[in-house]
């Protein structure tokens, strides 16, 4: 038998298989899209073709203010989070990698050692003092535990980040009378873009897609982030099944749309801040 | 990963000259505070305070949320080791642990083999393969429940063109792997990205000397691709065992918040203990065992890996 004969079937083989794995991960995809566009009457007859006519009601349905409000919700709280956990983190991670102090590196373990505490151990703490000062229930207390969740990780990150940066251009700036805190705005930070940006990514989805905390802190319809939403409008429209797909894919269409944009970002994001965690 | 933990912050570099403005602490103790502060008041508020107060309430009898709270020393850690749902959840974690090793590594280093080939199209397959990661933990249960529909699911309608009678996926005995399939579904990707990762940072000359004194791919498969691979699979095994024995977000979501015997984990349990029955007392006995539980793992993988290094 022929070497390209071999290696042709070689070929037929793995794209067979690569076929069918992409299939399993990527129709369900294509399945929300071509159903968001039919009525649960449609639905029922014909899951699996194209809609013989685009309907635009499970849009209308998922469109509403309580659905735009959730998402909002959760711009604001992700967005708050993140910018909170990317200047405290950065300014506690430079203290680490230039700054010399009495007590420095058992501060540094205690904060890298929270990579391993489990979420759920502080959620009954974390729900009695937010009650207790009136937070449960409000955005403004979310913001608290998911910033203070993300700062080892952050921290982790841009030490090492920090540490690798040459001192020979602070040393220049010192010099050239710049204080540390300005080394540290002008120089150390303009040159963190990477670290920075897998920091953003990482922390940004797992606090969008945040839902433990925020289905214990959360009661009013009105301060629900995403995930109760989308809870929320599965338990009120559970028999009409396209809707929920349609309000599943709305409420999926802003990371889907960053992966396709920025496809490497995303991905670096997700597994270098996870396999540091 | 755990390795370069242990690395203080200052070694590696740093034996170069230490810059002046780095020594003169004394006159910067103002700016380090004001740098360091911000987040340890966030990290010690919530992280340091939760946890000690973690273990202050689970010697507490304290039932309801404004209840009294009595002293009960370790009454709850008795209770809970004569509790057999908590051993039964508890084993349920074990299955998923065991699962998610035995097919989540397997597959995903299949799904990562298959991306490092060099053929036309690996780039659209990756950007495929990788999507499920992209939707939360809500979104993917409830979708997944929607497929799951005895009646009008995807699946159904799937196993109907097969000649097959659909099931109640989510009910008794078969939700267990019903949602063991989903788990697998979404983190299969993720996995095979870190492999993929592993995978490039082989060395190709390896092959080609390999390839030059007659090895076949199955040989350079067994030889060289999986023994320099074992680091970065030890790492995605770690992993999965951390993130197995707190997995929470799908069983609760899938099982409509209230998980059977087949499907209840160490966190749903300690939650509906908590905020269903407001035993908050004995939930935070349960939260304790997890952190203590997680905490020993994770030092006896410190552990291990630095006698590695030593050996």
């Amino acid at each position: 038998m022929g070497v390209l004969l071999k290696r042709k079937i070689k070929n037929t083989i793995l794209y067979a298989i690569s076929i069918v794995i992409a299939l399993i991960t990527g129709f369900p995809f294509v399945f929300l899209v071509i159903n968001s566009f039919k009525g649960m009457g449609e639905y029922l007859t014909n899951i699996w073709r194209l809609p013989s006519e685009p309907f635009f009601g499970n849009y209308q349905l998922v469109l509403k203010p309580d659905f735009l409000r959730y998402f909002l919700n959760s711009v604001i709280v992700s967005g708050t989070s993140v910018f909170i956990i990317v200047v405290v983190s950065s300014m506690i991670s430079f203290t680490f990698a230039r700054l010399k102090y009495r007590g420095r590196n058992l501060l540094y373990f205690a904060i890298i050692a929270g990579m391993m505490i489990p979420v759920h151990t502080t959620l009954i703490p974390t729900f009695t003092l937010l009650s207790s000062i009136g937070l449960t229930d409000t955005l403004t207390g979310l913001v608290g535990p998911y910033v203070s969740y993300n700062i080892p990780i952050a921290v982790f990150i841009l030490t090492q980040f920090f540490r690798e940066i040459p001192k020979e251009l602070e040393e220049a700036a010192i010099i050239d009378g710049c204080g540390i805190v300005g080394t540290f705005k002008n120089i150390i930070l303009p040159l963190s873009g990477p670290a920075i940006s897998t920091i953003v990514v990482y922390t940004f989805l797992n606090i969008w897609n945040e839902f433990i905390n925020a289905n214990v802190l959360i009661n009013s319809t009105g301060k629900k982030t995403l995930p109760l939403g989308i809870r929320e409008f599965y338990g009120m429209q559970s028999v009409n099944i396209p809707a929920v797909l349609t309000a599943i894919l709305i409420g999926s269409l802003p990371v889907i749309l960053l992966y396709f944009f920025a496809q490497e970002k995303v991905v670096n994001g997700l597994t270098q801040g996870a396999v540091k965690g | 990963m755990a390795e370069r933990m242990l690395q203080r912050p200052h070694s590696g570099s740093s034996s170069v000259k230490r810059s002046d403005y780095m020594s003169k602490q004394n006159k910067h103790t103002g700016i380090i505070t004001l740098f360091v502060l911000p987040a340890l008041l966030f990290y010690g508020t919530f992280n340091v305070v939760g946890i000690v107060r973690t273990f202050i309430y689970s010697f507490m009898d304290w039932k309801g949320i404004s209840a009294n709270r009595t002293f009960a020393g370790f009454g709850n850690y008795i209770e809970l080791f004569g509790d057999s749902l908590f051993w039964n959840a508890m084993m349920n974690n074990v299955i998923l642990v065991i699962v998610s090793v035995a097919i989540q590594l397997p597959g995903a280093l299949l799904l990562a083999l298959l991306i490092n080939q060099e053929l036309k199209g690996t780039r659209f397959f990756r950007t495929v393969f990788f999507m499920p990661m992209l939707l939360s933990t809500v979104a993917t249960g409830i979708m997944w429940i929607l497929f799951y529909d005895p009646y009008f699911g995807l699946i159904a309608s799937l196993m109907q063109k097969l000649g097959l009678k659909s099931i109640a996926f989510l009910e008794g005995r078969s939700s267990m792997p019903s949602i063991l399939f989903v788990i697998c579904w979404q983190f299969i990707p993720f996995y095979m990205i870190i492999l993929k990762a592993g995978l490039t940072n082989i060395p190709t000359d390896i092959y080609e000397a390999a390839r030059i004194d007659g090895a076949n791919g199955k040989q350079c498969f067994w030889k060289i691709t999986l023994p320099l691979l074992v680091p970065t699979l030890r790492s995605a095994a770690v992993l999965q065992l951390v993130g197995s024995l707190k997995y929470f977000d799908l069983f609760y979501v899938m099982m409509g918040g209230a998980p059977n015997k087949a499907t209840e984990l160490m966190a749903t349990y300690m939650y509906k203990k908590g905020f269903t029955e407001f035993r908050m007392g004995y939930a935070s006995a349960i939260a304790a065992s997890m952190f203590i539980l997680c905490f020993a793992i994770a030092c006896m993988f410190l552990y291990i890996t630095r006698d590695k290094e030593a050996a």
